[in-house]
């Protein structure tokens, strides 16, 4: 690709403009989480005196470390399951192709545009006759029923991009249907169930209106949830509010500093295949 | 093969299971629930379409419907736009190095929990907020306002987020695209005498088909079921200038006791998010083959 100096000007420009406006709000966050707590802080200030107990306050006064095992708890109970559920189920319908796969995969289909808020109303009264109102399963099945459409459809893909040649190989040496998919086809999935994972991952811990609706503690959401937690608990005190959505988003903003490139690439090919 | 359908139907069957009873089944109560004037607790009464009638009689809902159709424009126009235009120059970053950090920083709106970036922009919105904070240091002091309770800056202060949240992922997206294009494509329109814009529209554009439509349909879905960016800023107000579908529903459900109502709602906001989607569905597939 040739470019000329006139481009490289105006690109660099435009892309120095956007990195600063994608990180503005959160470096004004900051700079209002540093600022004393009774105080009203301006929008980004440098603090003479950063107030690093803001932190402490409302790590012990958010319960974060409550939320976070309730997070944690929600997220290990969903991805795995979802996993799980998705790869039997993508691999009857994309590998093994049993009869009447094309109306099964058709009948996961309908479930991959509908809005949660559609059958969120529905869902609460039928958690609620399950006696599952505010526990942490109230949004576990509902969950892990609403990411099988999205899951089964990129298992699939995947199951069907496997050549056949391996299970035939896999029949002439005797294998049964049920050692063929655990020798040979689990561990060939690794690389698309980790994608998946991620993603998973990602949709569950951001999740905001099934525990808005299904969980009246805030302390029992996912931590995306119960932010609005911190907004009744310190409306009054932005420098503790920034202070304490800084902490939730801390670790998500860790893995994936961590693995980023694994992040981008599953979230990309997450939008597309859906 | 009958074994074979056997283990295969077996399974499946936890997916389907759980499936139909957290999605298909919800979705059926919603349908029968619409059709009534349930409020919750009582009997449920048939009313026919009256729910799906009043609707469109309802000035707050015929609003949320226009207002989330708005935000279509900020979530979706917006940042393919500017999405095209960022990932033109990503790829043109000849240091691997900066590049990946430009795609990081881009990219990063997009794990945050939409509630979070609900959150830091009512405090960029604020009236000490770093909006203001800019406008009065540029001298134009005199459009300092608190944008989320103004009734004519609120949808456009909440489709911000949206497109704060939305361009970097287009961007990058737009970018991986990019890079899949043939250079030999390049190279020849350059040696045609092709300009910047000419080589963008005859070649990078027409390349990257695909994604554009994965693009307006991810984004359009996320413009009209946009719940958690409006929960924590504004609400739907000031009075119903950012109500969206979603917010009417949990209202109409949860403070108004009209279950029947909100679940019409509901089933109308499914069939406004197919009828928008799948025209963009049948035109790209149309042009694939």
């Amino acid at each position: 690709m040739i470019t000329t100096l006139s481009e490289k000007i105006i690109g660099r420009t435009l892309l120095i403009f956007a990195v600063i406006f994608t990180v503005m709000p959160i470096l004004s966050m900051f700079s209002a989480s540093l600022e004393p707590a009774d105080t009203t802080p301006l929008g980004l200030s440098w603090p003479k005196d950063p107030q690093w107990r803001n932190y402490k306050e409302a790590f012990s006064g958010g319960h974060v470390l409550e939320l976070m095992k309730s997070s944690t708890f929600i997220v290990l109970l969903v991805v795995p399951i979802t996993l799980l559920f998705a790869t039997l189920a993508g691999y009857a319908i994309g590998k093994m192709k049993i009869r009447g796969h094309a109306a099964l995969f058709f009948f996961f289909l309908l479930g991959l545009t509908i809005p949660f808020e559609s059958i969120i109303v529905p869902l609460y009264y039928q958690v609620d006759r399950l006696h599952l109102l505010n526990t942490q399963l109230a949004i576990v099945f509902p969950l892990i029923a609403l990411f099988m459409p999205f899951s089964i459809f990129w298992m699939r893909a995947h199951f069907l991009r496997i050549p056949s040649e391996i299970s035939e190989a896999a029949k002439v040496d005797g294998a049964s249907e049920f050692q063929e998919f655990r020798r040979i086809h689990m561990p060939l999935a690794i690389p698309s169930l980790s994608a998946l994972a991620v993603i998973i991952f990602i949709w569950t811990w951001n999740q905001f209106i099934l525990g808005v609706v299904l969980i009246d503690d805030p302390l029992k959401r996912t931590v995306a949830g119960a932010l609005t937690f911190f907004q009744g608990q310190y409306w009054i005190s932005i420098p503790l509010i920034s202070a304490s959505a800084l902490i939730i988003i801390t670790p998500s903003l860790v893995l994936f500093l961590i693995f980023q490139r694994k992040f981008i690439s599953s979230l990309l090919q997450g939008a597309v295949k859906a | 093969m009958k074994r074979n359908n056997l283990f295969g139907a077996l399974i499946s069957i936890p997916a389907v299971l759980i499936y139909s009873l957290f999605v298909i089944y919800p979705l059926t109560s919603a349908f029968r629930y619409s059709f009534t004037n349930w409020d919750g607790i009582g009997e449920k009464e048939f009313v026919g379409l009256a729910n799906y009638i009043q609707i469109f009689q309802s000035p707050d809902l015929v609003a949320s419907i226009r207002n989330s159709l708005s935000l279509i424009v900020f979530f979706s126009v917006f940042p393919i736009f500017f999405g095209l235009l960022l990932a033109n120059f990503i790829v043109r970053i000849r240091t691997q190095k900066i590049r990946s950090i430009t795609q990081v920083v881009l990219f990063f709106p997009q794990i945050l929990p939409l509630a979070a970036s609900g959150i830091a922009w009512s405090w960029m919105y604020a009236k000490n907020g770093l909006v203001n904070q800019f406008l009065t240091a540029v001298g134009l002091e005199k459009f300092a306002q608190p944008w989320l309770a103004g009734f004519s800056t609120a949808l456009p202060a909440v489709g911000f987020i949206g497109a704060w949240v939305l361009t970097g992922f287009c961007a990058v997206l737009l970018a991986t695209g990019i890079s899949k294009i043939d250079s030999s494509l390049y190279e020849a329109a350059r040696i045609d005498g092709a300009n910047w814009w000419s080589e963008f529209r005859n070649v990078t554009i027409p390349g990257l088909r695909q994604e554009i439509s994965v693009l307006i349909t991810v984004t359009i879905i996320a413009a009209l079921s946009s719940f958690d960016i409006i929960y924590v800023t504004t609400l739907g107000g000031p009075g119903s200038s950012t109500l969206v579908p979603g917010i009417s529903i949990y209202r109409l459900a949860f403070t108004q006791s009209s279950v029947g109502l909100a679940s019409a709602f509901g089933i109308l906001l499914m069939i406004i998010v197919l009828l928008v989607i799948l025209p963009v569905q049948f035109y790209s597939r149309k042009n694939d083959q």
